[in-house]
Protein backbone atom coordinates (compact mmCIF):
# COMPACT_ATOMS: atom_id res chain seq x y z
CA UNK A 1 0.00 0.00 0.00
CA UNK A 2 2.32 2.51 1.19
CA UNK A 3 4.66 1.33 -1.07
CA UNK A 4 2.46 1.85 -4.43
CA UNK A 5 2.03 5.78 -3.12
CA UNK A 6 5.19 6.15 -3.19
CA UNK A 7 5.65 5.25 -6.42
CA UNK A 8 2.70 7.22 -7.58
CA UNK A 9 4.17 9.89 -6.15
CA UNK A 10 7.10 9.75 -7.60
CA UNK A 11 5.69 8.55 -11.18
CA UNK A 12 3.57 12.29 -10.77
CA UNK A 13 7.06 13.91 -9.73
CA UNK A 14 9.11 12.55 -12.85
CA UNK A 15 6.52 13.44 -15.20
CA UNK A 16 5.75 17.13 -14.04
CA UNK A 17 9.88 17.59 -14.13
CA UNK A 18 9.99 16.58 -17.30
CA UNK A 19 6.75 18.35 -18.52
CA UNK A 20 8.72 21.26 -17.26
CA UNK A 21 11.71 20.65 -19.23
CA UNK A 22 9.16 20.04 -21.87
CA UNK A 23 7.82 23.24 -20.95
CA UNK A 24 11.18 25.16 -21.31
CA UNK A 25 12.45 23.71 -24.55
CA UNK A 26 8.94 24.00 -26.44
CA UNK A 27 7.23 26.85 -25.33
CA UNK A 28 10.14 29.51 -23.88
CA UNK A 29 13.23 28.02 -25.79
CA UNK A 30 11.15 27.47 -28.98
CA UNK A 31 12.77 23.89 -30.17
CA UNK A 32 13.32 23.17 -33.95
CA UNK A 33 11.37 25.57 -35.39
CA UNK A 34 13.70 27.20 -38.22
CA UNK A 35 16.91 26.13 -39.76
CA UNK A 36 18.04 22.46 -38.43
CA UNK A 37 15.43 20.19 -40.27
CA UNK A 38 14.19 21.78 -43.49
CA UNK A 39 16.63 24.37 -44.24
CA UNK A 40 18.37 24.95 -47.80
CA UNK A 41 21.94 26.01 -47.41
CA UNK A 42 22.48 29.72 -49.47
CA UNK A 43 26.02 31.72 -49.06
CA UNK A 44 26.54 35.75 -49.17
CA UNK A 45 29.93 36.95 -49.34
CA UNK A 46 29.65 40.54 -47.24
CA UNK A 47 32.59 42.88 -47.68
CA UNK A 48 32.16 43.73 -43.91
CA UNK A 49 29.48 41.76 -41.45
CA UNK A 50 29.93 44.22 -38.75
CA UNK A 51 28.69 42.84 -35.40
CA UNK A 52 26.67 39.52 -37.40
CA UNK A 53 26.78 36.44 -35.06
CA UNK A 54 26.21 33.03 -35.90
CA UNK A 55 22.57 32.40 -35.03
CA UNK A 56 21.52 35.62 -35.94
CA UNK A 57 18.08 35.56 -37.87
CA UNK A 58 17.59 35.87 -41.15
CA UNK A 59 14.09 38.29 -42.22
CA UNK A 60 12.51 38.80 -45.14
CA UNK A 61 9.99 41.79 -44.98
CA UNK A 62 10.54 41.57 -41.36
CA UNK A 63 9.33 38.16 -41.11
CA UNK A 64 12.33 35.39 -39.29
CA UNK A 65 12.85 33.11 -42.58
CA UNK A 66 16.25 31.46 -41.57
CA UNK A 67 19.30 31.52 -39.28
CA UNK A 68 23.11 32.67 -39.97
CA UNK A 69 24.98 29.20 -39.70
CA UNK A 70 28.55 29.31 -40.37
CA UNK A 71 30.67 32.62 -41.11
CA UNK A 72 34.14 33.04 -42.01
CA UNK A 73 37.06 34.74 -43.34
CA UNK A 74 37.57 33.84 -47.50
CA UNK A 75 41.47 34.90 -47.61
CA UNK A 76 41.28 34.44 -51.02
CA UNK A 77 38.55 37.57 -51.65
CA UNK A 78 39.28 39.17 -48.21
CA UNK A 79 35.56 38.72 -48.05
CA UNK A 80 33.15 37.39 -45.27
CA UNK A 81 31.51 34.23 -46.03
CA UNK A 82 28.51 33.27 -44.68
CA UNK A 83 26.04 30.64 -44.48
CA UNK A 84 22.70 31.38 -44.31
CA UNK A 85 20.19 28.10 -43.57
CA UNK A 86 16.74 29.11 -44.71
CA UNK A 87 13.48 27.37 -44.42
CA UNK A 88 12.17 25.10 -47.39
CA UNK A 89 8.95 26.54 -46.99
CA UNK A 90 10.16 29.87 -47.95
CA UNK A 91 12.04 29.48 -51.73
CA UNK A 92 13.33 33.22 -52.82
CA UNK A 93 14.68 33.81 -56.47
CA UNK A 94 17.58 33.87 -57.45
CA UNK A 95 18.54 37.25 -57.56
CA UNK A 96 17.42 37.96 -53.98
CA UNK A 97 19.56 41.01 -51.92
CA UNK A 98 20.92 40.30 -48.72
CA UNK A 99 21.90 43.24 -46.67
CA UNK A 100 23.11 43.24 -43.08
CA UNK A 101 20.98 45.34 -40.94
CA UNK A 102 20.18 46.36 -37.12
CA UNK A 103 17.51 46.15 -35.84
CA UNK A 104 16.97 49.67 -33.67
CA UNK A 105 20.08 51.88 -32.72
CA UNK A 106 21.10 49.67 -30.31
CA UNK A 107 19.38 46.46 -31.08
CA UNK A 108 20.51 42.88 -33.02
CA UNK A 109 22.25 42.28 -35.84
CA UNK A 110 20.46 40.55 -38.74
CA UNK A 111 20.37 39.91 -42.66
CA UNK A 112 17.46 41.24 -44.19
CA UNK A 113 16.26 39.82 -47.48
CA UNK A 114 14.78 41.73 -50.63
CA UNK A 115 13.22 39.34 -53.02
CA UNK A 116 14.16 40.12 -56.71
CA UNK A 117 11.93 39.15 -59.67
CA UNK A 118 13.58 35.91 -61.10
CA UNK A 119 11.82 32.69 -61.98
CA UNK A 120 14.42 30.00 -60.98
CA UNK A 121 14.67 29.87 -57.31
CA UNK A 122 17.37 29.64 -54.88
CA UNK A 123 18.48 25.81 -54.39
CA UNK A 124 20.26 24.30 -52.04
CA UNK A 125 24.23 25.65 -52.16
CA UNK A 126 24.20 28.88 -54.42
CA UNK A 127 25.18 31.88 -53.51
CA UNK A 128 23.15 35.26 -53.15
CA UNK A 129 25.10 37.78 -55.37
CA UNK A 130 24.01 40.94 -54.57
CA UNK A 131 24.78 42.21 -50.61
CA UNK A 132 24.71 44.95 -49.02
CA UNK A 133 27.68 45.44 -45.86
CA UNK A 134 27.07 46.23 -42.87
CA UNK A 135 27.37 49.55 -41.90
CA UNK A 136 30.09 50.60 -39.19
CA UNK A 137 28.89 54.18 -37.42
CA UNK A 138 33.04 55.39 -37.52
CA UNK A 139 32.95 55.09 -41.00
CA UNK A 140 29.92 56.92 -41.40
CA UNK A 141 31.28 59.46 -39.56
CA UNK A 142 34.52 59.34 -40.64
CA UNK A 143 32.83 59.51 -44.66
CA UNK A 144 30.86 62.51 -43.17
CA UNK A 145 33.88 64.71 -41.81
CA UNK A 146 35.90 63.63 -45.01
CA UNK A 147 33.41 65.51 -46.81
CA UNK A 148 32.83 68.44 -44.63
CA UNK A 149 36.54 68.98 -44.94
CA UNK A 150 36.53 68.91 -48.22
CA UNK A 151 33.70 71.42 -48.78
CA UNK A 152 35.38 73.71 -45.90
CA UNK A 153 38.62 75.03 -48.05
CA UNK A 154 35.77 76.24 -50.68
CA UNK A 155 34.19 78.80 -47.91
CA UNK A 156 37.55 79.45 -45.51
CA UNK A 157 39.01 81.57 -47.61
CA UNK A 158 35.86 83.85 -47.74
CA UNK A 159 35.61 83.52 -44.52
CA UNK A 160 39.45 84.17 -42.87
CA UNK A 161 39.43 87.39 -44.85
CA UNK A 162 36.51 88.79 -42.89
CA UNK A 163 37.59 87.36 -39.45
CA UNK A 164 40.76 88.46 -39.70
CA UNK A 165 40.20 92.27 -39.96
CA UNK A 166 37.51 92.04 -37.79
CA UNK A 167 40.25 90.99 -35.02
CA UNK A 168 42.56 93.49 -35.94
CA UNK B 1 57.01 36.48 19.57
CA UNK B 2 58.74 33.77 17.66
CA UNK B 3 56.73 31.46 18.97
CA UNK B 4 53.40 33.04 18.56
CA UNK B 5 54.14 32.92 14.87
CA UNK B 6 55.41 29.53 14.86
CA UNK B 7 52.19 28.43 16.29
CA UNK B 8 49.80 30.70 13.99
CA UNK B 9 51.99 29.10 11.26
CA UNK B 10 51.66 25.78 12.64
CA UNK B 11 47.41 26.54 12.86
CA UNK B 12 47.57 27.49 9.15
CA UNK B 13 49.67 24.25 8.01
CA UNK B 14 47.06 21.92 10.37
CA UNK B 15 44.11 23.32 8.72
CA UNK B 16 45.27 22.96 5.25
CA UNK B 17 46.35 19.40 5.85
CA UNK B 18 43.17 19.21 7.12
CA UNK B 19 41.40 20.62 4.43
CA UNK B 20 43.41 18.39 2.32
CA UNK B 21 42.73 15.09 4.16
CA UNK B 22 39.19 15.68 3.83
CA UNK B 23 38.90 16.56 0.29
CA UNK B 24 41.17 13.48 -0.48
CA UNK B 25 38.68 11.28 1.66
CA UNK B 26 35.63 12.87 0.49
CA UNK B 27 37.11 12.03 -3.55
CA UNK B 28 37.53 8.49 -2.88
CA UNK B 29 33.93 8.44 -0.87
CA UNK B 30 32.81 9.48 -4.23
CA UNK B 31 34.45 7.00 -6.21
CA UNK B 32 33.09 4.64 -3.28
CA UNK B 33 29.99 5.45 -4.28
CA UNK B 34 30.11 5.29 -8.24
CA UNK B 35 31.59 1.84 -7.46
CA UNK B 36 28.99 0.33 -4.83
CA UNK B 37 25.74 1.97 -7.28
CA UNK B 38 25.34 -1.20 -9.17
CA UNK B 39 23.73 -2.97 -6.90
CA UNK B 40 21.29 -0.34 -5.93
CA UNK B 41 20.18 0.18 -9.53
CA UNK B 42 19.27 -3.31 -9.47
CA UNK B 43 17.13 -2.64 -6.77
CA UNK B 44 15.39 0.48 -8.40
CA UNK B 45 13.09 0.63 -4.92
CA UNK B 46 15.04 2.01 -2.69
CA UNK B 47 16.27 4.79 -5.49
CA UNK B 48 12.46 5.61 -6.07
CA UNK B 49 11.68 5.64 -2.38
CA UNK B 50 14.37 8.41 -2.11
CA UNK B 51 13.40 10.48 -4.81
CA UNK B 52 9.98 10.81 -2.92
CA UNK B 53 11.85 11.71 -0.07
CA UNK B 54 13.93 14.50 -1.62
CA UNK B 55 12.38 15.29 -5.42
CA UNK B 56 8.55 15.04 -4.15
CA UNK B 57 9.00 16.79 -0.79
CA UNK B 58 10.98 19.33 -2.14
CA UNK B 59 8.99 20.03 -5.22
CA UNK B 60 6.55 22.60 -3.28
CA UNK B 61 8.79 24.75 -1.81
CA UNK B 62 10.69 24.57 -5.17
CA UNK B 63 7.78 25.38 -7.46
CA UNK B 64 6.41 28.04 -4.32
CA UNK B 65 9.79 29.60 -4.72
CA UNK B 66 10.54 29.62 -8.69
CA UNK B 67 6.78 31.76 -8.99
CA UNK B 68 8.26 34.09 -6.17
CA UNK B 69 11.54 34.49 -8.11
CA UNK B 70 9.71 34.99 -11.39
CA UNK B 71 7.35 37.43 -10.39
CA UNK B 72 10.49 39.48 -8.55
CA UNK B 73 12.19 39.71 -11.71
CA UNK B 74 9.46 40.75 -13.86
CA UNK B 75 8.61 43.41 -11.18
CA UNK B 76 12.23 44.47 -11.29
CA UNK B 77 13.01 44.20 -14.80
CA UNK B 78 9.87 46.30 -15.76
CA UNK B 79 11.07 48.74 -13.36
CA UNK B 80 14.12 49.24 -15.23
CA UNK B 81 13.17 48.18 -18.64
CA UNK B 82 10.45 51.11 -18.88
CA UNK B 83 13.19 53.57 -18.84
CA UNK B 84 14.78 52.29 -22.13
CA UNK B 85 10.86 51.98 -23.35
CA UNK B 86 12.26 47.94 -23.64
CA UNK B 87 9.59 46.77 -21.64
CA UNK B 88 8.65 44.00 -24.38
CA UNK B 89 11.71 42.23 -23.09
CA UNK B 90 10.75 41.44 -20.29
CA UNK B 91 10.00 37.93 -21.50
CA UNK B 92 13.44 37.51 -22.86
CA UNK B 93 15.27 39.00 -19.32
CA UNK B 94 12.74 36.60 -17.17
CA UNK B 95 13.26 33.59 -19.11
CA UNK B 96 17.43 33.66 -19.83
CA UNK B 97 18.36 34.35 -15.92
CA UNK B 98 15.94 31.80 -14.84
CA UNK B 99 17.32 29.14 -17.33
CA UNK B 100 20.73 30.62 -17.28
CA UNK B 101 21.76 31.27 -13.55
CA UNK B 102 18.85 31.45 -11.27
CA UNK B 103 17.13 28.11 -11.80
CA UNK B 104 20.06 25.90 -11.39
CA UNK B 105 21.29 28.50 -8.52
CA UNK B 106 18.70 28.88 -6.03
CA UNK B 107 16.86 25.61 -6.34
CA UNK B 108 20.23 23.87 -5.48
CA UNK B 109 20.39 26.13 -2.87
CA UNK B 110 17.16 25.17 -1.37
CA UNK B 111 17.89 21.62 -2.32
CA UNK B 112 21.17 21.75 -0.27
CA UNK B 113 19.39 23.25 2.81
CA UNK B 114 16.29 20.66 2.37
CA UNK B 115 17.15 17.70 0.87
CA UNK B 116 20.78 17.77 1.82
CA UNK B 117 20.64 18.68 5.19
CA UNK B 118 17.81 15.63 5.58
CA UNK B 119 20.23 13.26 4.54
CA UNK B 120 23.27 14.41 6.39
CA UNK B 121 21.21 14.13 9.71
CA UNK B 122 19.66 10.72 8.43
CA UNK B 123 22.75 9.41 7.30
CA UNK B 124 24.52 10.64 10.54
CA UNK B 125 22.02 9.41 12.90
CA UNK B 126 22.32 6.09 11.78
CA UNK B 127 25.88 6.17 11.92
CA UNK B 128 25.91 7.50 15.43
CA UNK B 129 23.13 4.94 16.69
CA UNK B 130 25.12 2.18 14.69
CA UNK B 131 22.63 1.11 12.14
CA UNK B 132 25.70 1.41 9.66
CA UNK B 133 28.26 -0.76 11.98
CA UNK B 134 25.43 -3.51 12.28
CA UNK B 135 24.79 -3.53 8.78
CA UNK B 136 28.15 -4.03 8.31
CA UNK B 137 27.95 -7.05 10.60
CA UNK B 138 25.20 -8.58 8.02
CA UNK B 139 27.24 -8.03 5.60
CA UNK B 140 25.32 -5.71 4.09
CA UNK B 141 27.26 -2.87 2.66
CA UNK B 142 26.07 0.38 4.00
CA UNK B 143 27.38 2.68 0.73
CA UNK B 144 25.29 0.48 -1.18
CA UNK B 145 22.18 0.47 0.79
CA UNK B 146 22.09 3.70 2.23
CA UNK B 147 24.77 6.03 0.69
CA UNK B 148 24.09 4.97 -3.32
CA UNK B 149 20.14 5.36 -3.62
CA UNK B 150 20.27 9.18 -1.68
CA UNK B 151 23.04 10.07 -4.03
CA UNK B 152 21.41 8.96 -6.99
CA UNK B 153 18.06 9.99 -5.62
CA UNK B 154 19.47 13.82 -5.28
CA UNK B 155 21.76 13.42 -8.81
CA UNK B 156 18.00 12.62 -10.65
CA UNK B 157 15.96 14.82 -8.37
CA UNK B 158 18.05 18.29 -9.11
CA UNK B 159 17.51 18.45 -12.76
CA UNK B 160 13.95 18.09 -12.56
CA UNK B 161 13.59 20.35 -9.89
CA UNK B 162 15.42 23.25 -11.82
CA UNK B 163 13.09 22.78 -14.64
CA UNK B 164 10.40 23.00 -12.12
CA UNK B 165 11.70 26.11 -10.96
CA UNK B 166 12.69 27.82 -13.98
CA UNK B 167 8.89 26.87 -15.75
CA UNK B 168 7.37 28.29 -12.66
CA UNK B 169 9.15 31.32 -12.59
CA UNK B 170 8.74 32.16 -16.23
CA UNK B 171 5.29 31.67 -15.31
CA UNK B 172 5.41 34.10 -12.39
CA UNK B 173 6.83 36.50 -14.85
CA UNK B 174 4.24 36.00 -17.33
CA UNK B 175 1.62 36.82 -14.55
CA UNK B 176 3.37 39.80 -13.36
CA UNK B 177 4.74 41.29 -16.54
CA UNK B 178 1.17 40.39 -18.95
CA UNK B 179 -1.79 39.71 -16.72
CA UNK B 180 -0.39 42.52 -13.64
CA UNK B 181 1.05 45.28 -15.70
CA UNK B 182 -0.24 44.46 -19.31
CA UNK B 183 2.63 43.87 -21.56
CA UNK B 184 1.51 42.44 -25.12
CA UNK B 185 1.58 38.57 -24.19
CA UNK B 186 2.95 38.03 -27.64
CA UNK B 187 5.49 40.41 -27.62
CA UNK B 188 6.54 38.86 -24.29
CA UNK B 189 6.54 34.80 -25.69
CA UNK B 190 7.82 36.01 -28.93
CA UNK B 191 11.17 37.97 -27.33
CA UNK B 192 11.83 35.15 -25.13
CA UNK B 193 11.52 32.34 -28.31
CA UNK B 194 13.84 34.01 -30.21
CA UNK B 195 16.54 34.84 -27.25
CA UNK B 196 16.65 31.55 -25.54
CA UNK B 197 18.19 28.91 -27.17
CA UNK B 198 17.75 25.01 -26.15
CA UNK B 199 21.15 23.83 -26.66
CA UNK B 200 22.89 26.59 -25.30
CA UNK B 201 20.69 27.93 -22.56
CA UNK B 202 18.08 25.46 -21.86
CA UNK B 203 20.67 22.54 -21.51
CA UNK B 204 23.27 24.21 -20.67
CA UNK B 205 21.26 24.74 -17.64
CA UNK B 206 20.38 21.17 -17.06
CA UNK B 207 24.11 20.38 -17.24
CA UNK B 208 24.55 22.70 -14.53
CA UNK B 209 21.93 21.20 -12.39
CA UNK B 210 22.98 17.92 -12.67
CA UNK B 211 26.51 18.77 -11.62
CA UNK B 212 25.22 20.73 -8.53
CA UNK B 213 23.34 17.94 -7.77
CA UNK B 214 26.27 15.66 -7.73
CA UNK B 215 28.47 18.17 -5.73
CA UNK B 216 25.37 18.44 -3.15
CA UNK B 217 24.67 14.79 -2.79
CA UNK B 218 28.74 13.60 -2.35
CA UNK B 219 29.01 16.78 0.42
CA UNK B 220 25.46 15.82 2.08
CA UNK B 221 26.55 11.64 2.41
CA UNK B 222 29.84 12.08 3.29
CA UNK B 223 29.57 14.78 5.88
CA UNK B 224 26.57 12.29 7.16
CA UNK B 225 28.92 9.30 6.95
CA UNK B 226 31.67 11.23 8.62
CA UNK B 227 29.92 12.88 11.34
CA UNK B 228 31.21 12.46 15.13
CA UNK B 229 28.76 9.58 16.36
CA UNK B 230 27.13 12.14 18.76
CA UNK B 231 24.00 14.57 18.84
CA UNK B 232 26.63 17.36 18.71
CA UNK B 233 28.45 15.88 15.74
CA UNK B 234 25.68 14.95 13.75
CA UNK B 235 24.35 18.80 14.12
CA UNK B 236 27.60 20.12 13.24
CA UNK B 237 27.65 17.92 10.25
CA UNK B 238 24.36 19.51 9.08
CA UNK B 239 25.24 22.95 9.37
CA UNK B 240 28.97 21.87 7.42
CA UNK B 241 26.64 20.24 4.62
CA UNK B 242 24.42 23.49 4.19
CA UNK B 243 27.28 26.14 3.96
CA UNK B 244 29.93 24.20 2.15
CA UNK B 245 27.28 22.94 -0.57
CA UNK B 246 26.24 27.02 -0.71
CA UNK B 247 29.67 27.76 -1.25
CA UNK B 248 30.38 24.61 -3.58
CA UNK B 249 27.23 25.50 -5.86
CA UNK B 250 28.08 29.29 -6.30
CA UNK B 251 31.81 28.50 -7.32
CA UNK B 252 31.01 25.82 -9.39
CA UNK B 253 28.46 28.06 -10.75
CA UNK B 254 30.94 30.82 -11.76
CA UNK B 255 33.74 27.98 -13.19
CA UNK B 256 30.43 26.63 -15.59
CA UNK B 257 29.47 30.03 -16.70
CA UNK B 258 32.46 30.43 -17.60
CA UNK B 259 33.64 27.49 -19.54
CA UNK B 260 29.63 27.71 -21.36
CA UNK B 261 29.88 30.65 -22.23
CA UNK B 262 33.23 30.64 -23.65
CA UNK B 263 31.81 27.63 -25.75
CA UNK B 264 29.03 29.58 -26.87
CA UNK B 265 30.75 32.82 -28.88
Amino acid sequence: MERTTIDIWVGAFVAVGFAALLILALKVGNIGGEGQRDAYKVEARFDNIGGLKVRAPVKAAGVVVGRVQEMHFDSDRYQASVTLALDKRFPFPKDTTASILTSGLLGEVYIGLDAGGDDKKLENGDRIAITQSAVVLERLIGQFLFSKAQEEPAKEPAKEPAKAPAKK
Amino acid sequence: MIARLRGQFAQLGHGFIDGLWRMGSMTRFFVLVLSSSGTSFQRMRLIRREIYFTGVLSFVIIAVSGLFVGMVLGLQGYETLQRYGATESIGMLVALSLVRELGPVVSALLFASRAGSAITAEIGLMKATEQLTAMDMMAVSPMARVVAPRFWAGVISMPLLAAIFSAMGVFGGYLVGVVLIGVDAGAFWSQMQAAVDVRYDVLNGVIKSIVFGIAVCVIATFEGFDAPPTAEGVSGATTRTVVSSALTILALDLVLTAFMLRADD
